[in-house]
């Protein structure tokens, strides 16, 4: 019940913060310069169609009545017309999303994978030589450049010893798997520095503490006393941790998937930018913004799971 | 280091082993910050020294010399599908990335420390407005909200300054409004609000200097999420418009010669690596000078 209590309270706080979202997209077309009818169109418009476009974009009202509409439409799920696509902005982000979503999911699977025992082996043997080494991650990692990595995966894993495909995502659920290992790795790479770090530090807080230390002379093994005792009270900023930074991410698979030519949402903003059709520019930046609103309240929902505190305060 | 060996042990004797390893741990730490420092310097005078490096225009093309192999005669590091020195690219990109990526933190540094000031020294309204904001921008990818403001604002270097600095603000508000709700209940600051000084004096005369630190010393990752923001807009044939040399866009461009010229993409990608790790040294030596 408490916890129902707190998932409500939660949803209830996102309201304004997605109003804030949408007169943030909303605005993002004002930014451009000039009318932005005549500069979508290029030069080479003429003074029918820019007119035609100008009311269509609703131009010629005032801003918050044109501010109104946009709501409006949003609300009902209208995120408009592709200028580029023969086809609505929504249903262009409904298709392209299912490669984002595996995207991250085998991302943060790889980050957990990599991430978890290399933070606890460090933790447990800390100051130990496999702990310096851990700990040498982070400072490399931080200014590893994500589209290159990928581009080295490739070469390397891809087209040098043609393990996993090069690019796409195939047709079949088998070949979605493998062709989201590298992608998944790249993304991977971007958060097992932070997670292991945060969750190092969080592990050899939690092995000083009075019950661990009990656990200990009680004569459970290391392992248990690790993995069954520690981890778990471990977990629980790390996961506050790994959530904020998933939304960091979540950007990141807009690079990750033009790398590796995943047709996502990320690979149709780049396009939809380089064809300068606005419109889906504008949905898609909305639909990132919503998926980190999603991954920080899921984040929030499971911390609530692992510590009862949260929930109760 | 081996009197710790397991996580028992560890629990239950610290003591007197901790303090020489905080000793030996300090003393390695200043080797980070100055390693970082020493890196950090050669890179920058690399990229000002370009034209002593190299004698080649990095934006000249000469299409007879396409696709020299690194290490042909007046071209150590080869040339590109435009027959342009990579060396000399490298290096004149590393003039064009590094302005752009520590020039990009100063205004969100500036702007969002002095909103944080306000935002915890008021408290209240303001504060709650300021949150709001803050709020409504985290909720954005920083890349995604980086990219579709350059795409509005128009391509160009203007244009990535504004987009993020937009974006990068909320970061420092947030440290410096943290550090300024603990610093403002201290006895010094309650003693200069009680000698009526006027509010901006004791903001910037007296907590500006206890609260900066934090901000400072994020700024340093921070240059280097920045340098990777504009590698990967160049990547992403967002960034510096061209011919102007960038690592992103030359990793970009060798991309599509991968299988049989490697080193296209792999050699700026490196240089970006090395800086980065420079700049991750020394913002790693900075938070532990400020934690002892």
């Amino acid at each position: 019940m408490r916890y129902l209590i707190y998932i409500l309270k939660r949803l209830i706080a996102l309201i304004p913060v997605l109003f804030g979202i949408s007169l943030v997209v909303f605005f993002l077309v004002r930014l451009i310069p000039g009318d932005p009818a005549t500069t979508l169109l290029g030069v080479h418009a003429n003074a029918q169609s820019i007119a035609a476009l100008r009311e269509q974009m609703g131009l010629d009202k005032s801003l918050v009545s044109q501010y109104l509409t946009f709501l409006g439409h949003l609300l009902q799920g209208d995120l408009g017309y592709s200028y580029v696509y023969s086809s609505s902005v929504l249903g262009l982000i409904t298709t392209s999303l299912p490669p984002t979503i595996w995207l991250l999911v085998s991302g943060t699977l790889f980050t957990l994978v990599i991430a978890v025992p290399l933070a606890v082996i460090a933790a447990a043997r800390r100051n130990g030589v496999l702990d310096n080494i851990i700990r040498a991650v982070p400072v490399v990692g931080l200014g590893l450049p994500s589209f290159w990595l990928g581009i080295m995966l490739i070469l390397l894993f891809g087209l040098k010893l043609g393990w996993f495909p090069v690019g796409g995502y195939g047709t079949t659920f088998a070949a979605h798997i493998r062709g989201m290992v590298l992608p998944g790795i790249t993304i991977a790479f971007i958060l097992v520095p932070i997670l292991i770090r945060s969750l190092r530090a969080s592990m050899i807080d939690v092995l000083n503490s009075d019950y661990i230390v009990t656990a200990n002379s009680k004569g459970i093994s290391t392992a248990r006393v690790v993995f069954g005792h520690a981890l778990r009270n471990a977990a629980t900023s790390s996961v506050h941790v790994l959530g904020v930074n998933l939304a960091y991410l979540v950007g990141t698979t807009l690079v990750v998937e033009r790398v590796f030519s995943l047709p996502g949402i990320g690979e149709q903003m780049i396009n939809s930018i380089l064809g300068r059709d606005f419109p889906t520019v504008q949905g898609i930046t909305l639909t990132f913004a919503i998926m980190v609103v999603i991954v920080n309240l899921l984040t929030d929902l499971t911390q609530a799971v692992l510590d009862p505190r949260v929930r109760l305060s | 280091m081996s009197a710790v060996t397991t996580p028992g042990t560890g629990a239950l004797g610290p003591g007197a082993v901790d303090a020489g390893r905080t000793r030996r741990r300090g003393r390695r730490r200043n080797l980070t910050l100055i390693s970082g420092l020493v890196l950090f310097g050669l890179i920058v005078l690399c990229a000002l020294c370009a034209p002593l490096l190299t004698g080649q225009d990095p934006i000249k093309q000469n299409l007879p010399q396409a696709f020299l192999t690194p290490g042909s005669p007046g071209h150590p590091l080869g040339t590109d599908a435009f027959g342009r020195d990579v060396f000399a690219r490298l290096l004149y990109g590393a003039r064009v990335d590094l302005r752009v990526g520590v020039l990009a933190v100063v205004s969100p540094f500036i702007i969002g420390t002095i909103i944080g000031l306000v935002a915890g020294w008021f408290g209240g309204w303001v504060d709650t407005v300021i949150g709001r904001i803050v709020d409504i921008v985290v909720a954005f990818p920083f890349l995604v909200l980086v990219i579709a403001l350059v795409f509005a604002m128009g391509s160009g270097t203007l244009s990535i300054y504004v987009a993020i600095t937009l974006v990068g603000w909320v970061a420092y508000c947030r440290i410096v409004r943290g550090q300024v709700l603990v610093a403002r209940e201290q006895e010094y600051a309650l003693a200069a609000k009680a000698s009526g000084l006027p509010t901006w004096r004791i903001l910037l005369r007296h907590l500006l200097p206890n609260v900066i630190l934090q901000a400072f010393v994020y700024s340093m990752s921070d240059i280097v999420l920045t340098l990777l923001a504009i590698v990967t807009l160049g990547f992403l044939g967002l960034g510096v418009p061209p011919p102007t040399p960038d690592w992103g866009t030359m990793i970009q461009e060798g991309q599509q010669f991968i299988l049989t010229k490697w080193y296209m993409s792999t050699i700026p990608g490196l240089a970006i690596v090395v800086t980065g790790l420079a700049l991750a040294l020394i913002a790693d030596g900075i938070v532990d000078k400020a934690n002892k």
